[in-house]
């Protein structure tokens, strides 16, 4: 062993918390750990590969003609609602995967390393986001080989992924919530799922609002993803930004505020 | 059960890597550790023993900030390991039972996200990754994927990773638990040559062996509890005087021998005939001095002369009363060795 290696730095300052400019530091070393073990496994992305162009096709051509008259029509409703689903159904995987993840040995030594304790979890949702966009564009690409020309414009419909991808990012503190305090992956799954069907269906992504009943549309409205969908409807059929944007990016952000420091209070607690 | 040794006097505050007095950790009803008291100097191996299940996981994972105690304190180089958890995690480097390291990933790869996490440059860190690489004899395995490691190499490279920031306390638990004889030697020579660079080494391990090789002092932890403290020889006088074997040149002085041996010790011996070797318990060293003036006095000529100590095995026993339950082997070494002095 070479003595070079083992000198000790004396000068090393000591400090009992981690900076902001370090934590950033520590997240993005993280997400690339992350990208590292995409890359390793690519079989991950099967389902950001296929659920993307399976679901896309089931949808429109199912539900096409019975609401919109023909699949064409459907295209600029179903795309943004097709998205927005695929892709928030994508961020349960983090959840999952973070739990698996975590009952590994690694995990202890991230623990006793002098990091960012919030690094671990924000690291590996991060380099999820490479998920979530790999399902946004497979997404817009099967809308367009059917047919499906928004009129947004190819800036608009780039805002309306982003915008897609940040609040599924958001989302997914959730699901890390879950991966953190479930004993098993499979239950992280189960959770999630219970949590996200009624969410994702119980919007305005795949069947206009009047339809419902109006109980149901009162529960609809109030949905932060029908928000999403408009959001996403406004920015790529129209190129207009409106209300909807706004209450997505809130509720966005105050679903990282609350689930952040949660995820993060529940990980240190965890052994 | 009175075991714990006095201390020598140790030095000032300053120079204690570790002090941790009444740690309690339960999970649900079981106190998996129940009132540990350590003290471990800085600068030397320290050896923490014990069964299965005694507790020397858990207490190292509170002493490494992994695990809030319940109660007690515990101090690294005199930061408290709750109120400053952050510091202490700058002073020590852990390696768990469970090699933590990614088994995704390659060795490379593992350390390099290690050092970036440290606070290393990109160059820096790829550095960093290749000398500890070559250090461990890991080099050619480097870009090879982890899950084609064999146990010793994991083992190697989970030691290297916890060596990147070079932290002045090690802890290391069970570092060779699995390892083959040879590989379990080479860490030993790893873990001492640590020691000379001027780390601190608290490690734990099961086999009374290792801590009799590696370690200065040790601590026999059993049921959550320290039961014993000290240097290896202390615990081994704790348990029972050392023993004195003698062989005598002539086999038919043997009967004279043994009386000036049971006159001036003032022991009885026993003899084993066709060995021509007598054994007596060795309370007084100084007396030995007299017994050998005394045969030479009366002209008996020794053909050999030995002093045995105990053995680490014998002192586990005594002190826990239970002997180690999950080693079989030594067990059935241990009623062996009953019947051969019975024989």
């Amino acid at each position: 062993m070479s003595s070079t290696s083992l000198k000790r730095e004396t000068s090393q300052q000591l400090k009992n918390y981690a900076g902001f400019s370090q934590t950033v530091r520590n997240s993005l070393t993280m997400a690339y750990r992350g990208l590292l073990k995409i890359r390793r496994t690519p079989e991950q992305l099967f389902d950001v590969t296929l659920q993307p162009i399976l679901f896309t096709l089931m949808f429109t051509y199912i539900f096409g003609g019975a609401i919109s008259g023909n699949v064409h029509n459907y295209l600029p409703v179903i795309i943004p609602g097709i998205l927005v689903q695929t892709v928030i159904t994508t961020s349960i995987v983090t959840g999952v995967q973070l739990r698996e993840d975590m009952d590994k040995g690694v995990f202890d030594r991230f623990k006793s390393l002098p990091i960012a304790r919030i690094a671990p979890l924000a690291g590996a949702l991060l380099a999820d986001t490479i998920r979530y966009a790999i399902a946004t564009v497979l997404t817009f690409v099967m809308g367009y080989i059917m047919g499906y020309r928004p009129d947004g414009g190819l800036g608009n419909v780039a805002i309306a992924g982003i915008l897609v991808i940040a609040c599924s990012w958001a989302i997914s503190w959730i699901f890390a919530f879950f991966g953190v305090i479930a004993r098993t992956a499979s239950s992280v799954q189960g959770i999630s799922m219970l949590v996200l069907f009624p969410l994702t269906f119980l919007s305005n992504a795949f069947v206009p609002v009047k339809t419902m009943p109006h109980w149901l549309q009162w529960f609809v409205n109030i949905n932060p993803i029908s928000h999403l969908v408009s959001a996403v409807r406004e920015l790529a059929n129209h190129g207009t930004v409106g209300g909807d944007l706004a209450i997505s990016l809130i509720g966005a952000g105050f679903i990282v505020a609350v689930f952040a420091p949660l995820t993060v209070r529940a990980y240190m607690r965890r052994t | 059960m009175n075991h714990i040794l006095k201390r020598g006097t140790g030095p000032g505050n300053g120079d204690w890597a570790v002090e941790a007095s009444g740690l309690v950790k339960a999970f649900g009803d079981n106190r998996a550790v129940d009132g540990v008291n350590l003290n471990v100097q800085t600068g030397t191996i320290y050896g923490v023993l014990g069964p299965n299940g005694a507790g020397k996981t858990t207490t190292i994972r509170m002493l490494a900030t992994l695990l809030r105690p319940d109660a007690g304190s515990a101090r690294i180089f005199g930061h408290d390991v709750v109120k400053e958890s952050q510091v202490v995690r700058q002073l020590i480097g852990v390696t768990g039972q469970y090699a933590s390291v990614d088994e995704s990933l390659s060795a490379t790869e593992n350390l390099i996200i290690f050092s970036r996490l440290l606070g290393l440059g990109r160059a820096e860190a790829r550095r960093k990754a290749a000398d500890l690489l070559e250090e461990f004899g890991l080099t050619e395995a480097a870009k090879r994927p982890l899950k084609n490691f064999s146990g010793g190499m994991r083992r190697r490279l989970d030691l290297a990773a916890s060596l990147i920031a070079q932290p002045p306390l090690i802890f290391l638990d069970e570092p060779t638990t699995g390892l083959d004889p040879r590989t379990r030697t080479q860490m030993w020579d790893t873990i001492r040559r640590l020691v000379k660079t001027g780390s601190t080494v608290l490690l734990t391990t099961q086999y009374l062996d290792e801590a009799d090789q590696l370690a200065d002092r040790i601590a026999v932890i059993d049921r959550g509890r320290v039961v014993a403290e000290g240097t290896v020889d202390e615990l081994k006088a704790s348990v029972g005087t050392s023993s004195l074997q003698l062989r005598v040149q002539n086999q038919q002085a043997i009967k004279e021998a043994r009386q000036i041996v049971e006159q001036v010790l003032k022991v009885r011996s026993n003899v084993s005939a066709e060995a021509g070797k007598i054994t007596a318990p060795m309370a007084d060293a100084d007396l030995v001095t007299d017994l050998l003036v005394a045969l030479r006095a009366a002209g008996i000529h020794l053909a050999e002369m030995s002093v045995q100590k105990p053995t680490l095995d014998e002192v586990f026993l005594t002190i826990t009363g239970h002997g180690v339950k999950e080693n079989e082997s030594m067990k059935s070494q241990k009623s062996n060795v009953v019947e051969e002095v019975r024989v």
